[in-house]
């Protein structure tokens, strides 16, 4: 059983963004604000409420019909204010009184989709698109998300604002694009959204929960793309599988005390199968059709991680797939984990030899790369690399890790 | 960054149908190749490869079945890549799985419109 304390924020995280959709959808874009205040106060007067007289018999319900009747009193508001300031109305006050706020099932899903069509934008920038999803989508804190991208809150809040702000410029709308521009538009959605999930996988946020939190997120909104008709397309499929396969390994690749552990020294007994099953059954939806878009081949990629065996097999696929995926969008990062992968189906000759073309110099993970591969071949210029790699890195946890590259090497040549 | 064609050339393979594993020796050294160069986001366009099948037109309405007729090499494909200067593409045209079946590369500038 929940105690009363935990389930306000435990309501916060599922209700405040439903809310929010369906009163912003109702309201317009441009009154996003007073639909967020809303939701706000509306949970704002539940703590206050439900600490003095205890929980409701449906919390739910409670919080529906708090914030439908404010809402209905702002729409009064606004309609005199239309009114006796700018003359003219549109809509009967007494309208407003019978106006039915759908906080059915069917309209929160509808104005949550429609609000990550509205939100996923090109004309703001992407980690406006992130914190404003972070925000309205999944009802996240102004602290927390300025812990996720480790900055503080009042540029965060600037942030958001300017994002608001510049969508409200563009007369964005809280609506489903067109069947004919579907395609396109989905495509900005699933690049907020892997971005999304990458902010908490690969964040520097020591925070693992905050970090758990972010990546759930992105799954659970590429979930409602995919069970919603018309957006249940294979690249949504395949993104989710990626998403399913990367999360397989959360609990493997950060130790106790929140350092990333290396793919080739995991706890492959820490893998969730569960999650790795599910991945599999995404990827198999994402094949049908002949689209094969990055995600699919990232998602391919991610597949081969999941196999615990070190065969060349696998290594040969990886690099084949890598080798498809930097033609269809070239990327410093798979450039070098195709190098790796090279490195793994032919041998560190011939991968050393690729290495020196990448030339990606000021690029710590690449000195990182030409350590590892010159390793047992010329030691001392493996270790050249590694310091180099170690003057470039910037996290803490990099630096251990690389020290500890170089102490291993310096044993084994004595 | 400038834009060059490399055309790949070979005499006619004698070996009109190779096993799955031979197609898969084939198959390989091209992937890595394009991965390599794209890798190094010098792949400008991947390019094709050209069907044996085809006709050769000439003047008078003379039109020959196939690209064989009077060459003893034909022409097997082509890709874009982007460097800074020809001797980059030359460099890249090294790598070349067609340099190993007793081809070579034709490496080509392209002509810019906005010069």
């Amino acid at each position: 059983m929940q105690t009363d304390k935990e389930i306000i924020p435990h309501l916060f995280r599922t209700e405040y963004s439903k809310i929010t959709a369906v009163l912003a959808k109702l309201f317009g874009f441009e009154h996003i604000e007073v639909a967020e205040d809303i939701a706000s106060d509306t949970f704002l007067l539940a703590a206050e409420t439900w600490g003095i007289k205890g929980l409701p018999e449906n919390p739910v319900a409670w919080l529906y019909a708090v914030a439908k009747n404010r809402a209905k009193d702002h729409l009064k508001h606004r309609t005199i204010f239309t009114e006796k300031v700018i003359g003219g109305v549109k809509q009967n006050s007494a309208d407003l009184y019978e106006m039915e706020i759908d906080l059915s099932n069917k309209n929160i899903v509808d104005s949550q989709l429609q609000m990550m069509f509205a939100i996923c934008n090109p004309a703001i920038p992407p980690e406006a698109q992130i914190g404003l999803s972070l925000r309205i989508l999944c009802g996240f804190g102004i602290e927390e998300i300025a812990d996720a991208f480790l900055s503080n809150k009042e540029t965060i809040n600037k942030r958001l604002f300017r994002a608001r702000e510049k969508l409200r410029k563009e007369h964005v709308k809280i609506e489903f694009p067109a069947q004919s521009e579907i395609n396109k538009r989905l495509e900005n959605v699933l690049t907020t959204l892997y971005l999304l999930f990458n902010e908490g996988y690969y964040s520097l946020s020591q925070n693992t929960t905050l970090r758990k939190g972010l990546c759930l997120e992105a799954m659970r909104l590429n979930f409602m793309l995919i069970e919603n008709k018309s957006t249940n397309k294979p690249a949504v499929n395949a993104l989710l599988s990626l998403m399913c396969f990367h999360a397989s390994r959360f609990e493997a690749r950060i130790n106790p005390e929140g350092e990333i552990v290396l793919y080739e020294d995991q706890d492959t007994t820490l893998w969730d199968n569960d999650l790795i099953t599910q991945g599999e059954f995404y990827l198999n939806k994402a094949a049908e059709g002949n689209e094969v878009s990055k995600y699919h081949l990232e998602a391919a990629i991610a597949y081969w991680h999941t196999k615990k065996s070190d065969t060349i097999e696998k290594w040969e696929n990886i690099l084949q797939l890598y080798n498809r995926l930097l033609q269809v969008e070239y990327s410093p990062m798979a450039a070098l984990n195709r190098t790796y992968a090279l490195s793994k189906a032919d041998g560190k000759l011939i991968a050393i030899n690729e290495a020196e073309k990448l030339k990606l110099t000021n690029n710590h993970v690449y000195s990182l790369l030409l350590g590892y591969l010159y390793t047992d071949i010329d030691n001392e210029k493996a270790v050249a690399h590694l310091k180099t790699a170690l003057k470039l890195a910037k996290s803490k946890t990099d630096k251990t890790a690389i020290e500890k590259s170089i102490g291993k090497i310096k044993v084994l040549s004595k | 960054m400038k834009e060059f064609l490399l055309l790949f050339r070979s005499a006619p393979s004698g070996e009109p149908r190779p096993s799955p594993e031979q197609l898969q020796n084939i198959t390989k050294p091209w992937q890595d190749w394009m991965g390599s160069m794209a890798a190094q986001n010098k792949l400008a366009n991947r390019g094709n490869r050209l069907d044996f099948e085809g006709a050769t037109v000439r003047p008078g309405n003379v039109v020959t079945d196939g690209p064989y007729a009077e060459i003893k090499e034909i022409m097997l494909g082509y890709t874009v890549v982007k460097t800074d200067s020809l001797a980059e593409a030359v460099e890249l045209a090294k790598g070349c799985p067609v340099l190993n079946m007793g081809g070579n590369v034709e490496v080509r500038g392209i002509v810019e419109i906005n010069m």
